[in-house]
C-alpha cells in the first residue's frame, strides 16, 4: 500500500477533494468575473475582446482550461458520489424532520444548486464557449479581435435567456455562500482570530461575484451599455 | 467480638498496603493469559479493574446493562475527587485524608482500608491526567482544586461540574482500548443475573442479553461486581433509573454478606420534588456549598420572595450552628439540619420542603476582587454583582443552566431553593483487606461495597474509591486468590451448577411474566419507596422501622401476587427488566430496616431518633455498636447477623464536631 | 401542583425489533403538568399502556439528569426537541402547549440500527474510541499530574471538546448522518493535550478509518450538528480534525 494509504478514498479525503476543487473554481470566477467586467467600461466591448482573445490565444491560460475542466468534473463526480452515499447512511427518512431549526436552506442544498448550475452551464457553454472556440465568432472589432462583445449583446437580447441567467446567478450566490466558508473549514483552515474574517470575505466574495455577472445580462438587455 | 475474618494485613498501619503489595502471591504471564475474569458493572469501578486486569493479561469479560459502558452512573458525579496531593501547600497529607475520611463516616469505617485509599488516592490523579482527563488548571498550567465538606483543606480535583464524566470516560478509554485489542470481551445490554458457584467458589454469572431476552452462561475464574449503590430503593433518588441492587443482591443470596445497608446518604443539595410525576431527583454539586450560603426565613412560613426578605431576617442556620465548618459541614450534618428548619415551618417554596442556596454575597466578594484586578477599588454594587455573576458562571455554569432548566427560576437573580434526597449508599457487599466478599472468588468494588466509607461518605470520595479499588486495589489483591487457581482449567458451561443457575433465573423471570396481575411495576417502588422515605430516611425510630418492616412484607406479597408485567421475557421488555430489579428492592428494603432497627444509636447517615444529643446531634454508641453488620442471607427471605469489630488503634475515636 | 392540565396528541414510532418494520402510532395523553420532563410524560404515557394491557414504548434513559448520553429522541424533527444545548430528559414540558401534536421518532442512520421503538444501538461509537479513543497508558505508568503544566486556555479547550456525551444527536440530525462531530471531538480532546502527543496522527488515522467502515455519511458543514448538540461542541473541532488528518496522511510518515 502507498504511502498516503486512504488518504482521498476515506470520508475526510473526498472532502478534501471537495474542497480543493471549490476553492478552484472560486479563483477561477475572480478571473472570469473580472474579465467579463470590462464590457461596463462601455467602450463597445474592445478591451473585453482583448482580454477575451488572450484568454483563447494564452497556451497557459488554454492548458488551464484543461485543468479546469477537470477540476469541475471531478467537483461534480465526486459531489454525486458523497450525495449517493449520504442517502445511504439514512436509509430510513424521518416522518419529521425540522432543518430549518439547527440550519441554513442552503447548505442543505448544495446538490439541489449545485444541479442548477449544472444546467445552467450547459446552457452557458453552448452559448459562448461553443462559439468562441468551435463554430465560430462571426465578426471582429475595430482592433481585428473576434467579437465575443457582439456575440454576448445579440444572445442577451432574449429575455427568456436573460432570465435564465439571473436564475442562475441566484443559486451560484447561494452556492458559494455556503461553499465558500464550507472549503475552509474542510480543509481544516480554520483558527478563532482568522474565522471571522473568512467568513465575511466569503459572504461578500459570494454577492460581488454574483451581482457582477447577473448585472452583465441586464445591463446589455435594458441596453445600458453600448 | 468479631465473627469474620476481615484478612487486614500484620503491622503498622501506613506499611500495611506497601507490605502487602511486596509480599502478594504473583502470577505469572502464560498463567495469566489462561485465567478469565468477569467484571460486572462499567463504572469508575468496574471499567479500570476490567481495563486494568486486561493491561495485566488477564481474560476480562465486562458486562454493563447501558447500551454502551460510558453511560454508567459515575458519570454524573458534578463536583470532584479527592486525593492528598497537597498541591496547595495547606498542610495536607495521606494521614489527614486517611483521618478526615474517618472521622466524616463517623469511627465506622475499617482503618486498614481508609488508610490505603488515602494512599492511593494520589495515584489516581496522575493515572487520570495520564489518560488525557482534563481536570481544571491554573493559569500557570497547574492543576486547581477546591473545597468539599468535612474538610479544612482544599484537596478536591475536579473537571467543572463534570468530574465524574470526565473520569468516567477516562476509565472508558482505557476500557475501550482493551477491547479494541481483544483483550476485553464487552458484553453491553446485559443484565447479570446470577452468581454460579461451584464447590463454594465463584466460577461464573447467568446474563441476560436484554435486547433478545437469551439468558448466557459466562465462566470466570473469578468474578468482580462493580454494580454502584442501591440508593433506587427509595425510588426517589439522584441515581440513574437503571441503578439497581440485582447483581449485589443475587451474589448475597449465594453467601456473600451484606454490610451495613442501613447506611445511606442523603445528599444535602438537591432539587426539591417538584410533583408525583417525579421520575427522579437531581443534585446540585456540593461544590455549591463553596459559595452558596445556606438560610432559611427567621419567621415562620414567610411567603415573601426571597429577595425580597433583608438580611437580618435571615436566619443561616449552617453558620449558626456550626461557626467552624459552616457552610462546609457534611452531608449527613447538613442535612439534617435543612429536615430540622422545615420540620420545624421554616421550609420555602411551595411545598415548603426547601431551603434556600444563596450565592449573592460571594457574588459580589468575587466582583470586588475582579474590580480591583482591573484597577477600580471602589466599584458600585452593580459592577460587583457584573463582574461576579461573570465568575460564578465560570465556576458551575452547568449547574446553573440546569437548575434553570429543570425549575424554570434564574438562579443568578434569585436564590436556588434545594432539599436533601438519597444520594449514595455507603453499605453494601462486605468485603475483606482485599476485596473479597464471603463468597470465595467473589470480589466487590465500589460504592457496591460497604468497605472505605463508614457511616457518612465526605464529598467527592466516592469517585476517590471507585478508582483506587479499580485501578490500584484489586488488580494486585485479587492475585492473592488467583494465584492458587492457576490450575483450573476452564469449567464448561454445561456444569451442572451452570444449568441450575440458568434455571432459577428462568424460573424467576417466568413468575414474574405469568402473575399477570393488575398494577405496573413502578406502582409498587413507588410504594417502597415512600415507606422508606418516610420510615428510614433522614430519620429513623423503633417504632417506626417494626412497622416499616411489617408493610414491607405485605408489599412483598402483594407484589408476586398482582404485578403486570406485559410482553414476554424473549425480546427488549423494559418493564421485565424493572420488576426482577424491585423484587430485589423490596427484599433489601426489609434488610435496611431490619439493620436501622438492629442499630441502637445515631451515626453518619443513620440517624435514629431515639439517639441523639441534647442539641439534636448524632449519638453514637462506641461500647455496643462499633462494628460492621454484615448480614447473612437465609432461606425465605431471613437474615443473619455476623459482627466485624471496628478496631482504631491510630484515631482517637472521638464525638464527631464541626462547630 | 402534580398534575397538570395539558392534553396532547403524541405520535410514536413503533417497532418490534430490527427486523420488523415500524410505524407512528397516535396517543393521547392528559393532565400533563408543565414542570414534568419529557420523559416523565412517557411515563404517564407507558403507565396508561401497561394498564390498558398494552405493551409500553421502549425508550433508551438513564441518568435523567442529561448526562448520561442515553436519552435518544428525534422530537418534532428535532433531536432532543426544540430547547437548545439540553437532553430529552432535561427537556420540561413546559416547552410545549397544550393540545400541542407531538411527533416522536428514534434516531435515524444507517449506522444506529433500531432495536426497538425508540431505542437504537449505538455501539459503533463505541468501537470509534476503541479503534483509538484513548492514550495509551497502562495503570500505573503515570508520572506526578503536576510534572506536565498545560496552559489552561488549552487544557479547556480540550475539556469543551470532552464534554460530549455520545448521545448521538450530531449523527441524528446531520443530513448526512453523519458523526464527525463525535468522531472529532475525542481527536481534538486529545490532540490538545501534551499527553495526547504521541498517538497523535495514528490515532486520527484509525479513528477516521473506523468511523468511515461503521456507514456514517460525510459532512457537508451544514453545521447542524452543532445547533443541536446538548453539549455545544464546536465544529472546530471538525477543522481540527480535517487538519490533523491531512498533517497524518501528508505530512506525517506514519500510515495506519
Amino acid at each position: 500500500m502507498s504511502g498516503f494509504g486512504n488518504a482521498f478514498s476515506s470520508s475526510i479525503g473526498k472532502k478534501f477533494i471537495m474542497g480543493i476543487t471549490g476553492l478552484f473554481l472560486i479563483l477561477f470566477l475572480i478571473v472570469h468575473c473580472g474579465i467579463n467586467a470590462l464590457i461596463f467600461l462601455d467602450d463597445d466591448g474592445l478591451k473585453f475582446n482583448i482580454g477575451a482573445h488572450f484568454m483563447a490565444t494564452n497556451w497557459i491560460i488554454r492548458a488551464g482550461e484543461y485543468v479546469l475542466f477537470i477540476g469541475l468534473l471531478v467537483h461534480i463526480f465526486q459531489a454525486l458520489r458523497l450525495t449517493l452515499q449520504n442517502q445511504k447512511a439514512r436509509p430510513v427518512k424521518y416522518a419529521v424532520n425540522d432543518g430549518k431549526a439547527n440550519s441554513k436552506w442552503y447548505s442543505r442544498s448544495m446538490g439541489l444548486l449545485g444541479t442548477l448550475l449544472l444546467i445552467f452551464l450547459v446552457v452557458h457553454l453552448k452559448d459562448f464557449w461553443v462559439v468562441s472556440r468551435f463554430t465560430g465568432i462571426p465578426t471582429v472589432d475595430v482592433n481585428g479581435h473576434e467579437n465575443l462583445y457582439g456575440v454576448m449583446k445579440v444572445k442577451f437580447q432574449d429575455p427568456v435567456r436573460v432570465g435564465v441567467y439571473i436564475l442562475a446567478m441566484i443559486s451560484l450566490c447561494y452556492h458559494l455562500l455556503h461553499g465558500f466558508a464550507s472549503a475552509f473549514q474542510t480543509m481544516g483552515w480554520n483558527h478563532s482570530k482568522y474565522n471571522g474574517i473568512i467568513k465575511n470575505v466569503g459572504v461578500w466574495y459570494s454577492i460581488i461575484i454574483s451581482l457582477l455577472f447577473a448585472a452583465m445580462p441586464i445591463a446589455v438587455y435594458a441596453g445600458l451599455i453600448k | 467480638m468479631s465473627d469474620i475474618n476481615s484478612n487486614i494485613p500484620e503491622g503498622e498501619l501506613t506499611q500495611k498496603w506497601t507490605k502487602f503489595k511486596s509480599s502478594v502471591a504473583l502470577v505469572n504471564p502464560s498463567n495469566k493469559r489462561s485465567i478469565e475474569v468477569i467484571v460486572v458493572g462499567s463504572g469508575l469501578a468496574g471499567a479500570s479493574a476490567a481495563a486494568t486486569l486486561a493491561e495485566m493479561g488477564y481474560k476480562v469479560k465486562c458486562f454493563c446493562f447501558q447500551d454502551s459502558p460510558r453511560r454508567a452512573h459515575s458519570i454524573a458525579a458534578q463536583g470532584g475527587i479527592n486525593a492528598a496531593k497537597n498541591y496547595q501547600n495547606d498542610g495536607d497529607s495521606t494521614y489527614r485524608l486517611f483521618y478526615d475520611t474517618i472521622k466524616g463516616g463517623d469511627y465506622r469505617a475499617r482503618e486498614a482500608n481508609v488508610h490505603r485509599l488515602a494512599e492511593v488516592s494520589t495515584n489516581i490523579i496522575d493515572q487520570c491526567v495520564a489518560q488525557g482527563v482534563p481536570l481544571a488548571r491554573e493559569y500557570g498550567g497547574l492543576l486547581d482544586n477546591r473545597s468539599f465538606g468535612g474538610t479544612q483543606v482544599q484537596r478536591t480535583f475536579y473537571a467543572a461540574g463534570q468530574t465524574g464524566q470526565q473520569l468516567l470516560l477516562g476509565a472508558y478509554s482505557a476500557l475501550e482500548r482493551q477491547i479494541g485489542m481483544g483483550k476485553v470481551e464487552m458484553y453491553t445490554r446485559h443484565e447479570m443475573l446470577e452468581v454460579v458457584k461451584i464447590d463454594g467458589k465463584a466460577r461464573g454469572i447467568i446474563a441476560r442479553n436484554l435486547i433478545t431476552g437469551q439468558l448466557e452462561r459466562h465462566f470466570g475464574h473469578a468474578v468482580v461486581l462493580g454494580t454502584g449503590g442501591y440508593g433506587n430503593v427509595f425510588y426517589l433518588s439522584t441515581n440513574a433509573m437503571g441503578s439497581n441492587v440485582t447483581a449485589a443482591w443475587k451474589a448475597h443470596k449465594q453467601g456473600a454478606y451484606f454490610a451495613n445497608p442501613c447506611y445511606t446518604q442523603i445528599h444535602p443539595t438537591c432539587i426539591p420534588v417538584s410533583g408525583d410525576h417525579q421520575s427522579k431527583l437531581t443534585l446540585m454539586s456540593e461544590s455549591l456549598r463553596n459559595d452558596g450560603r445556606i438560610w432559611v426565613p427567621k419567621k415562620k412560613d414567610d411567603n415573601r420572595k426571597p429577595t425580597d426578605i433583608p438580611e437580618d431576617e435571615r436566619d443561616y442556620y449552617l453558620e449558626r450552628r456550626y461557626p467552624a465548618f459552616g457552610n462546609l459541614v457534611p452531608r449527613d450534618v447538613a442535612s439534617r439540619a435543612a429536615k430540622e428548619r422545615c420540620d420545624a415551618g421554616y421550609g420555602v417554596g411551595a411545598s415548603k420542603l426547601a431551603v434556600y442556596l444563596d450565592f449573592k454575597a460571594n457574588t459580589e466578594r468575587y466582583g470586588k476582587i475582579e474590580a480591583s484586578k482591573a484597577g477600580n477599588h471602589n466599584p458600585d454594587k452593580e459592577t460587583c454583582m457584573r463582574l461576579g455573576t461573570a465568575v460564578i458562571k465560570e465556576k458551575y455554569g452547568n449547574l446553573f443552566d440546569m437548575y434553570a432548566q429543570i425549575t424554570g427560576e434564574n438562579p443568578y437573580e434569585t436564590p436556588m431553593r434545594i432539599y436533601p434526597a438519597v444520594h449514595y449508599t455507603m453499605g453494601g457487599l462486605w468485603v475483606d483487606y482485599n476485596l473479597m466478599t464471603s463468597v470465595p472468588g467473589l470480589y466487590c468494588t465500589g460504592e457496591a461495597n460497604f468497605s472505605d466509607h463508614g457511616a457518612n461518605r465526605l464529598g467527592a470520595s466516592a469517585l476517590m474509591q471507585g478508582l483506587a479499588d479499580g485501578y490500584f486495589v484489586l488488580p494486585y489483591t485479587i492475585g492473592a486468590y488467583l494465584s492458587k487457581e492457576i490450575s483450573v482449567k476452564a469449567i464448561p458451561t454445561d456444569h451442572p451448577a451452570f444449568v441450575e443457575a440458568e434455571a432459577k433465573a428462568k424460573g424467576i423471570l417466568d413468575t414474574l411474566i405469568n402473575i399477570k396481575g393488575t398494577k405496573s411495576v413502578d406502582h409498587f417502588h413507588k410504594r417502597l419507596g415512600l415507606i422508606m422515605w418516610d420510615k428510614c430516611g433522614m430519620s429513623r425510630s423503633e417504632q417506626g422501622l417494626k412497622q416499616a418492616i411489617e408493610e414491607i412484607r405485605a408489599l412483598r406479597a402483594e407484589f408476586w401476587r398482582d404485578v403486570r408485567v406485559p410482553g414476554t421475557s424473549d425480546e427488549l421488555n423494559t418493564e421485565l427488566e424493572k420488576a426482577g430489579r424491585v423484587a430485589d428492592f423490596i427484599e433489601l428494603g426489609e434488610l435496611m430496616c431490619i439493620d436501622a432497627l438492629n442499630r441502637n444509636e445515631s451515626c453518619g447517615g443513620h440517624f435514629r431518633e431515639e439517639y441523639q444529643t441534647e442539641e439534636g446531634e448524632a449519638l453514637r454508641d462506641d461500647v455496643n455498636y462499633a462494628y460492621v453488620a454484615a448480614w447473612e442471607f437465609k432461606e425465605g427471605v431471613n437474615f443473619e447477623l455476623h459482627k466485624e469489630e471496628l478496631k482504631f488503634e491510630n484515631i482517637k475515636v472521638a464525638q464527631r464536631s464541626y462547630k | 401542583m402534580s398534575t397538570g392540565n395539558m392534553n396532547l396528541t403524541l405520535k410514536v414510532w413503533r417497532q418490534k425489533n430490527n427486523k420488523t418494520a415500524g410505524a407512528l402510532v397516535d396517543y393521547k395523553v392528559t393532565d400533563i403538568s408543565p414542570d414534568m420532563s419529557f420523559l416523565e410524560m412517557f411515563d404517564v404515557l407507558n403507565e396508561q399502556l401497561i394498564n390498558k394491557g398494552e405493551e409500553p414504548v421502549v425508550f433508551d434513559h438513564d441518568c435523567r439528569e442529561g448526562i448520561c448520553g442515553m436519552c435518544s429522541m428525534f422530537i418534532n424533527g428535532r433531536p432532543h426537541g426544540p430547547k437548545d444545548l439540553v437532553t430529552t430528559c432535561q427537556l420540561h414540558m413546559r416547552s410545549f402547549k397544550d393540545g400541542d401534536t407531538i411527533v416522536v421518532e428514534p434516531w435515524r442512520a444507517a449506522a444506529f440500527p433500531v432495536v426497538k421503538d425508540l431505542a437504537v444501538d449505538r455501539s459503533a461509537f463505541d468501537r470509534v474510541i476503541a479503534a483509538g479513543g484513548f492514550i495509551s497508558v497502562n495503570t500505573g505508568n503515570a508520572q506526578d499530574a503536576n510534572s506536565l503544566p498545560i496552559p489552561k486556555m488549552q487544557a479547556d479547550a480540550a475539556f469543551e471538546a470532552a464534554a460530549c456525551i455520545g448521545c448521538g444527536a450530531c449523527v441524528a440530525t446531520c443530513k448526512n448522518a453523519s458523526a464527525m462531530l463525535f468522531v472529532s471531538a475525542k481527536i481534538s480532546q486529545l490532540a490538545l493535550l501534551p499527553q495526547g502527543q504521541p498517538e497523535r496522527y495514528r490515532r486520527v488515522q484509525s479513528m477516521v478509518a473506523q468511523m468511515d467502515s461503521e456507514g456514517f455519511g460525510n459532512c457537508t458543514n451544514t453545521g447542524a450538528c452543532e445547533a443541536e448538540c446538548p453539549k455545544g461542541i464546536s465544529l472546530e473541532n471538525i477543522a481540527r480534525m480535517n487538519r490533523d488528518f491531512a498533517s497524518a496522511k501528508f505530512i506525517s510518515e506514519e500510515t495506519v
